[in-house]
Order: C-alpha cells, then sequence, then structure tokens
C-alpha cells in the first residue's frame, strides 16, 4: 500500500505536484493517468526518494522508502528505459542490482526468463531498441519479487504482442495480491488494464475512482444527426420533446439511444436525413474532457502563437 | 522475440497481513535480506568490472606507468658516465610515467560516479540502495583498492627494474622505498578518489574530468609564466603545491628546498579529498537525483 498526503513538490516559480493525497491499494492495479507534463513522473520519483518533496510525504506501507531495509525486495520499479549503463551486458546490470539487496544469483537468470531477454543477456544495454530496454527494466523491477510495483509508462515502445504481454502479467501480479502502480498518458490502455484510477493534471488530483464507476459516468452515447432541413427537424424534435444539441458544422446531437425514434419521426414528417447515427463516446474523450483544462503542452492548429526563444526547453 | 508467459514463484497469496506486518499484501517466497555496505560493495565491484572504460584506463595507465618508467630507466642506464648517478635515488625515474598515467586515474574516477548520471544509471542505483551516502561510499572504498593495488602493482615492477638497471646508484633506504612505492601510490588513488568525489558534485563526465585536469596542470603552468619581482611569493607557493612536483616529493626529488617534504603531500591530499568527499555527501543528501 502506497499513501500519498499532501505531496508538493515545487521547481522555483513552477509546482510540478500540488498537493496530491490519494492510496494505491494491493491486490489490484491502479491508473496513474495524465497528459504529458501532469508530474506523473515526479510523483513516482517522489515516492521512490529520488526527489525531496517540497512539502508533504509518502509512506509504503507505513514508511518512508528510504527507511525500507530489503528496497528491491519490497519495492520494484521501472522508471525509463533508459535509466542504465548502456555498456554493461543486460545480465551484468541485473547481477548488480541483485548484489545490492543480497538477491541470490539465480533470480537473474529468473527474470531474465520471464521477460524474454535470456537469449541477450550477454549483449550491451545500448544496442537494445526501446522495447527491449523496457523488458529490461521490467525485469529490474521483478528482480526481488516485491509486494510492490511502480511501472512509469510500460507499454511506450512495445509491440503489440509485448504490449498484450504486459498487460497480462500486471494483472496476474495484483492478482497474487501485490500492489500494483502504473502510469501511462493513454486513457484506452488503462480501461483494459486498471481497476482503479486516479487522474492528474498539472499536478492537482482530477479523480480517484475505480475503473468502473469512471467507465459508467463518461460513456456517453449519442445519436449524431445531419439533414439539409435542420430548422423544420429542430422543430419536430422540440415538439417531441427531445433535447437536442447543435454542435456546429451542420451535425446535431441527441443524447441517448434514440435513434429509431427520430428516424420515425423524421419519416412521418417527410424530412429528408443526410446522417443517422448512434455514437459512443470514448474514454479517450471523456478522459481528454476531464483533462482539457489542465493540458500544458497544446498543439495549436491554428497559426502558432509566438513563443519566447528557449521557452521550451526550459520547461522540459 | 516469442512473448513468454509470466513466470511468477507459484507462492500461495496472502491477503492477510503479513507476519510482522499489519499491511495486508503478496509475500514473497524470496527471503528477504536487510541491506548493508557489503552489498553495496559487491554491487559496486561487479559495476566497475563489467564495463569497457575500467579496462581501458587502467590498461592505458599501466601501460604508461611500467612502459615510461622502463624507457626512462634504460635510457639513463645507457647515457650515464660512472659518477653521473652517484647518490641518485634510482626509485625516481618512476616520475614520469606516473605523472603521466594520472590522466587515467582522474578519467576513471570521474567516471565511476559522473557516468551513472550521463547514462540515467544513478536513479537505478539510488532506487536499490537509498541511503546515498552509502553509495558513495561503496564507490570510493572499491575504486580506491582497485586504484591502489594497480598503481601498487606497476610501480614496485618499475622500481625493482629500474634499481636492477642503475647498478652505479645508491641503494634506496628502506624509507625510500616505502615512499617511492607505497607513498606515491596511496597519493595516485586518493588523487583518483578526489576525481571520484569531484564527479559526484559535477555530475558530468567532461566538465569534471576538465577540471581536474585543470587542477592537475594549472599551478604549474601559470607559476611558469610568472616572471614579475612582486609575485615570487605566489609563484613558488604554486610550484611547490603544484601536484607533479608533490608527487616527485616522494622521490625526495623536490624543485624547492622549501615546501611540501617528506610524507606531507599524503596528508594534504588526504586533507583536501576527505573535506570534498564530506561535501559531496551533504549535496547528494540535499539534490534531488
Amino acid at each position: 500500500m502506497i499513501e500519498l498526503e499532501g505531496l508538493t513538490k515545487r521547481y522555483g516559480e513552477k509546482v510540478a505536484v500540488n498537493n496530491l493525497t490519494f492510496t494505491v491499494r494491493p491486490g489490484m492495479v491502479t491508473g496513474f493517468l495524465g497528459p504529458n507534463g501532469a508530474g506523473k513522473s515526479t510523483t513516482m520519483r517522489m515516492m521512490l526518494g529520488l526527489d525531496r518533496p517540497t512539502a508533504g510525504h509518502v509512506r509504503i506501507d507505513g514508511k518512508r522508502y528510504e527507511q525500507l531495509k530489503d528496497p528491491l525486495t519490497y519495492m520494484g520499479a521501472l522508471l525509463d528505459a533508459k535509466a542504465m549503463h548502456g555498456g554493461r551486458s543486460a545480465y551484468n546490470h541485473l547481477l548488480c542490482l541483485a548484489q545490492s539487496n543480497g538477491i541470490a544469483r539465480k533470480r537473474v537468470d529468473e527474470v531474465l526468463d520471464t521477460v524474454g531477454l535470456t537469449a541477450v543477456a550477454r549483449k550491451k544495454a545500448k544496442g537494445f531498441s526501446l522495447g527491449m530496454g523496457q523488458r529490461l527494466g521490467i525485469a529490474g523491477a521483478l528482480l526481488g519479487d516485491p509486494r510492490i510495483l511502480m511501472f512509469d509508462e510500460p507499454v511506450n515502445g512495445l509491440d503489440p504482442e509485448g504490449i498484450h504481454w504486459i498487460r497480462h502479467l500486471m494483472k496476474s501480479l495484483a492478482a497474487q495480491g501485490r500492489t500494483v502502480f502504473v502510469s501511462s498518458h493513454l486513457m484506452s490502455e488503462m480501461a483494459l488494464t486498471a481497476d482503479h484510477l486516479v487522474v492528474i493534471g498539472q499536478g492537482r488530483l482530477l479523480a480517484d475512482t475505480s475503473m468502473a464507476d469512471f467507465i459508467a459516468r463518461n460513456s456517453r452515447s449519442y445519436v449524431r444527426i445531419r439533414t439539409p432541413q435542420r430548422e423544420r427537424l429542430l422543430d419536430v424534435l422540440h415538439g417531441a420533446g427531445i433535447t437536442v444539441v447543435e454542435t456546429g458544422n451542420g451535425t446535431l446531437e441527441v443524447d441517448g439511444g434514440k435513434s429509431e425514434l427520430i428516424g420515425e419521426l423524421a419519416a412521418q414528417h417527410q424530412l429528408v436525413l443526410h446522417e443517422l447515427s448512434p455514437q459512443q463516446a470514448s474514454l479517450e474523450e471523456a478522459f481528454m474532457q476531464l483533462t482539457a483544462e489542465s493540458v500544458e503542452y497544446h498543439a495549436h492548429t491554428d497559426a502558432p502563437a509566438p513563443r519566447p526563444w528557449g521557452d521550451d526547453w526550459k520547461r522540459g | 522475440m516469442s512473448t513468454p508467459q509470466p513466470q511468477m514463484p507459484q507462492a500461495a497469496p496472502n491477503w492477510q497481513a503479513a507476519p510482522g506486518s499489519s499491511y495486508p499484501g503478496y509475500t514473497s517466497p524470496i527471503p528477504v535480506t536487510r541491506t548493508h555496505l557489503g552489498h553495496a560493495l559487491a554491487s559496486e565491484w561487479t559495476k566497475i568490472k563489467s564495463v569497457r572504460s575500467t579496462m581501458w584506463t587502467l590498461g592505458v595507465f599501466v601501460l604508461l606507468v611500467i612502459g615510461i618508467g622502463l624507457a626512462t630507466g634504460a635510457l639513463v642506464s645507457a647515457n650515464a658516465g660512472e659518477q653521473d648517478l652517484a647518490g641518485e635515488n634510482p626509485l625516481s625515474f618512476g616520475f614520469f610515467g606516473l605523472l603521466l598515467g594520472s590522466m587515467c586515474v582522474i578519467t576513471l574516477g570521474v567516471l565511476t560516479t559522473a557516468s551513472e548520471y550521463g547514462t540515467g544509471m544513478i536513479r537505478t542505483t539510488m532506487t536499490a540502495c537509498p541511503s546515498r551516502g552509502r553509495v558513495l561510499a561503496a564507490k570510493a572504498i572499491v575504486f580506491f583498492s582497485v586504484a591502489f593495488t594497480v598503481t601498487l602493482v606497476s610501480a614496485l615492477l618499475v622500481a625493482f627494474a629500474d634499481v636492477a638497471m642503475l647498478g652505479d646508484a645508491r641503494e634506496p633506504s628502506g624509507g625510500e622505498w616505502l615512499k617511492g612505492t607505497v607513498g606515491v601510490s596511496l597519493y595516485m588513488a586518493l588523487l583518483g578518489l578526489l576525481s571520484l568525489v569531484v564527479g559526484s558534485i559535477i555530475r558530468h563526465s567532461a566538465g569534471a574530468i576538465t577540471i581536474m585536469i585543470g587542477v592537475l596542470l594549472a599551478p604549474l603552468v601559470i607559476a611558469l609564466f610568472m616572471f614579475s619581482e612582486s609575485l615570487e611569493k605566489v609563484r613558488q607557493a604554486l610550484f611547490e603545491y603544484s601536484i607533479p612536483n608533490q608527487l616527485s616529493v616522494f622521490y625526495s626529488t623536490s624543485l624547492t628546498d622549501s615546501g611540501p617534504s617528506g610524507w606531507d603531500p599524503l596528508w594534504i591530499i588526504l586533507g583536501v579529498t576527505a573535506a570534498a568527499f564530506a561535501g559531496a555527501v551533504a549535496l547528494l543528501e540535499k539534490r534531488d537525483v
């Protein structure tokens, strides 16, 4: 169990993580979701005692990470695929980690086998693809067979087969009663793996809810309509007590699954319809709506606003 | 690449509180070990011997020390007349190889700490061992032992060969033997350790190596060009306390009669390294990884 209380990290003026309070529970996969730059990695680094919080604290089963006497056998973490020395072989990378925590040498072979890197165990890590680096990082997290696991964007760079594998792995780890905490910026990925969801944006907590609740609340179904006789259709639908939303570019939307009713009404009044299609808002859209206010790096489709030179990398 | 299925140890899930813990969750069949400095030392030993840069820097170091040491001895032996070497300490010809070799020791020292920041390995290291002081201490002990052993073996080899080659020179005393082999090796290993500590403070390999090469050479080079009378005292101090001159003190062949003598250079670098080490530990505790 990981408990965060009032966790805050400030870099000068910029607040990267703002007063986060939530609990990650054992026996399930908890998804940690937020757009790029939301503070996910900073939060995870503070959980591991790498970054010092400006305020608040993190407790791992009641202790600070630094107080763990057996860190790797208690908590395993994949931070980023490149947190290793490229000149060292996969085997030696894991061996030095195992030795630092008194873990038996044979465990290195076991985890290499688990992640499927046995064939390249003696190869230097700098020759690895992003996906292979990710697998080596996961091997490092599993090394101590820990009760708490933390993965920062584990599916990055993995092929579809690898993604399928990591999903299965996380679920089976959670089913064994472990605490599994996974960050991602992809809602669709989380919908398939996570049981619980923590969403942050610009360092602030936006949601802390079970996945089922989030889906029930946010998967809106509606009917999209296009017609050349817009005014008349609006009158007819109003007359039938149906609320219509005009979404611009000539389309209308009606909440709920009322496509049959609308089709019949249009036929009765001899209205021409160019489109009448039931739609399901994706969780991705729900996530984007939730975080719309707090997305830090917007892509501008219109003329880009002039930015001072060097502004981008200063924030990086 | 095939996709293996995860093969977790088949322990029965323990949903109740683990023994000795009030928190529920998985309990691993792997025995839990309370980590200590010994684990960190084993880990750092694996690290230092599993990268190619260690072999390169130490290989070049041994080549320089032994190659130049023997070549100097041979050259002197071939050209010196009957009386030229009378009263000379034959061990002192090992100096040139060590002076050039110090660049390699500095490089390896810096890389031991700074390369972890360059590659991102430091985050993995500090996660595996959250006690930051312990990590630096383990690196320091492993590096110092390696640097001292390699320097001592090379210096001893050169010393025996030069003494054998230069029969006309006087027989060095026991104290001179100790200073010219164990003494210089301790000094070199401490110079490397200072570089390791600077690497941990600067966190950037090229920057830290540049600083250390500057520390090694700048005082001597600057002093060479101090022609003004009024700077005489500064010039003298720069000469006397420059690292090459301190190194030569171990062979009792200092540039000047004043300044450090005997074992002084060792106490000086020990003090400087200890102070830098304390500073590095304080910074390590304060800064984010």
